[in-house]
């Protein structure tokens, strides 16, 4: 329309220029295409042949190897065809679904993607080595869609891979409960080893979330296992102990040895505000009259724990 | 309605539904008062399960109507603070030692029935 | 998720949505309890300070992103006369007493991060930041993210 009819003589002619590149892309594409699945058998059974060489994928059987190189295989050469990834992505999604599982790592399948890429090329290079420009072309064709092809696996497989380890690590984390419920309305929760503020804090949540499961009256927190305790940590303590009292359950602090007693009174600890007792076993005993669960003066059930 | 107050014998039994304003609390401090007085209850039972967030505006409203209770014979227990609402009142240190706590309803009416037991017994 | 969340605050209703926005977005970006619940409290006090003492102002609730932790920061900010004695708002001994002080100390021992600016002429601005370190998978994504974009 008006546009065209201003544009120059040397601009039509690269416009002319540029279709026609264009169109030759095309044709070697589609030749490369043709070729790949004009010999997919042979292919195949040479990419096959390499990862056992490589010895990738040890866990799976050669049957399972063959089935699964071959949709792959017909997977890449689509992908290159049309130069939609899509298709290529889900399909490695749900392959590194199946595969993760039985223990298949991340090395083997970037192994694996990159020798097929090997595989290909090699055999592009025998084809064409007649015609050295012509070889060129089609490897600048193949290449940067190869590439993007083994980028694509790979991603795909590490992030699920990712997935399942954030899942794990979940599953892990909810498990490793270390509060015990010795008794109906005791808890117990026994600290052991180093306690820093990420610790300090997870322990907090999940004993609070005891007392309320369990609905806790009185909690023993054995320290017995702890060698130091830092001003944090000694705050996090105290703080823990206040919690649990605003759910309504009294805390006995056991196990204190006399350094970490020392320091929290050098810390300024208010240990009057806390019942500590020496031992575990007279920490039990306490915990067990506390809870009414001793006769002498156990009081009623609903002793007045907050004064 | 975001809060319910009911009648058991000589408590009452006060549930907050949801987050309130700081309006809805002062007027759910006077609804409260008022009827203790009403009713002469021997005690009130205040659940805050459904509170996210207890900051220092409803812990001083709690603080007075413990303390405006007391006034009318009737002792308070709280109810149903929720774990990550304890660790931030302690964290931020509100003062919340007159506060009475109970993890549920039938521990505080426990609480309850116990103390005033020994309000009513032998005149200890 | 990248947007910031903007929360007038005219009247003390707003404070119930500033809670809720806050857990909210603590909630969106990952904080392990409780810190959701402590962001809340203390926006809980500090947005009140403007109703009580000013008014009208706004709250702007942003996450922040570094390479291996992320946050979230809460911009508070009134035209207000600004606090009078702002060393003594900001001094221990008047946190948790009946009406005696402003929470600000409260707020800021809930926070990671703490900082007021108040004058007469410009009013109030409290910014608060709090962050949680990104675990191994986190970091990864995030550069992952980086070098893609």
């Amino acid at each position: 329309m008006d546009q065209k009819a201003n544009r120059t003589a040397v601009e039509d002619g690269t416009e002319q220029r540029t279709k026609e590149r264009s169109d030759r892309t095309d044709r070697l594409l589609h030749e490369l295409v043709a070729y790949l699945r004009d010999n997919r058998t042979d292919l195949r059974q040479e990419w096959a042949g390499r990862i056992s060489e490589a010895e990738l994928l040890g866990v799976m059987s050669d049957e399972e190897i063959f089935s699964e190189a071959t949709a792959v295989y017909d997977n890449y050469v689509d992908a290159l065809e049309t130069g939609d990834i899509e298709t290529l992505r889900s399909y490695a999604q749900e392959l590194s679904e199946r595969i993760i599982p039985r223990g298949v790592e991340t090395h083997e399948v970037l192994g694996i993607v990159l020798l097929l890429r090997d595989v290909l090329a090699r055999s592009l290079f025998a084809k064409y080595q007649d015609d050295l420009d012509l070889l060129n072309r089609i490897l600048d064709e193949y290449e940067p869609a190869a590439n993007r092809i083994a980028v694509t696996v790979g991603v795909s497989f590490v992030e699920e891979r990712e997935r399942v380890i954030s899942e794990q690590q979940e599953a892990m984390r909810e498990l490793s409960t270390p509060v015990l419920q010795l008794r109906e309305r005791l808890l117990i929760l026994p600290i052991i080893g180093v306690l820093d503020s990420d610790r300090a804090r997870q322990l907090t949540e999940q004993l609070l979330g005891s007392i309320q499961e369990n609905r806790a009256r009185v909690v023993v927190i054995d320290i017995t296992g702890v060698a130091t305790v830092d001003e944090t940590v000694a705050n996090h303590l105290v703080q823990t102990v206040e919690a649990s009292r605003l759910m309504g359950a009294s805390t006995i602090l056991t196990g204190l040895s006399s350094e970490i007693a020392q320091t929290l009174v050098d810390l300024g600890v208010d240990l009057s505000m806390m019942q500590t007792v020496g031992d575990l076993q007279g920490g039990l005993e306490e915990a067990e009259r506390l809870a009414g669960y001793r006769g002498a003066d156990s009081g009623a059930p609903g002793d007045d724990v907050t004064e | 309605m975001s809060v319910a107050i009911l009648r058991q014998g000589d408590y009452l039994i006060a549930s907050i539904q949801s987050d309130l304003s700081d309006t809805e609390v002062l007027s759910f401090r006077q609804e409260l008062t008022d009827l203790v007085g009403r009713h002469r209850a021997r005690g009130i039972v205040i659940d805050v399960t459904a509170l996210d967030v207890i900051d220092s505006f409803v812990a001083r409203a709690l603080r007075s109507i413990v303390l405006a209770a007391k006034l009318r014979g009737a002792e308070t227990v709280i109810v149903g603070i929720q774990p990550d609402v304890a660790i931030a009142m302690v964290h931020f240190r509100l003062n919340l030692q007159s506060l009475r706590v109970a993890l549920d309803l039938d521990e505080a009416r426990a609480l309850l029935d116990s103390s005033t037991r020994r309000d009513a017994g032998d005149g200890r | 998720m990248d947007d910031e969340v903007r929360v007038p605050i005219n009247g003390d209703e707003d404070l119930v949505k500033a809670r809720a926005e806050a857990r909210a977005m603590a909630a969106r970006l990952g904080f392990p309890r409780p810190a959701p619940t402590l962001i809340a409290t203390a926006i809980s006090e500090i947005a009140r300070n403007i109703v009580v003492h000013v008014g009208c102002g706004e709250l702007v609730l942003a996450p922040l992103r570094e390479d291996d932790r992320c946050g979230l920061v809460v911009t508070a900010r009134d035209r207000g006369p600004g606090i009078r004695d702002l060393d003594a708002a900001l001094r221990d001994e008047y946190s948790g007493r009946s009406g005696l002080g402003l929470g600000l100390p409260g707020a800021r021992r809930l926070m990671d991060e703490f900082d007021v600016e108040s004058d007469a002429d410009n009013g109030t601005t409290v910014t608060m930041k709090k962050w949680r370190s990104l675990d191994e998978l986190e970091r990864r994504r995030e550069l992952r993210r980086r070098s893609d974009g």
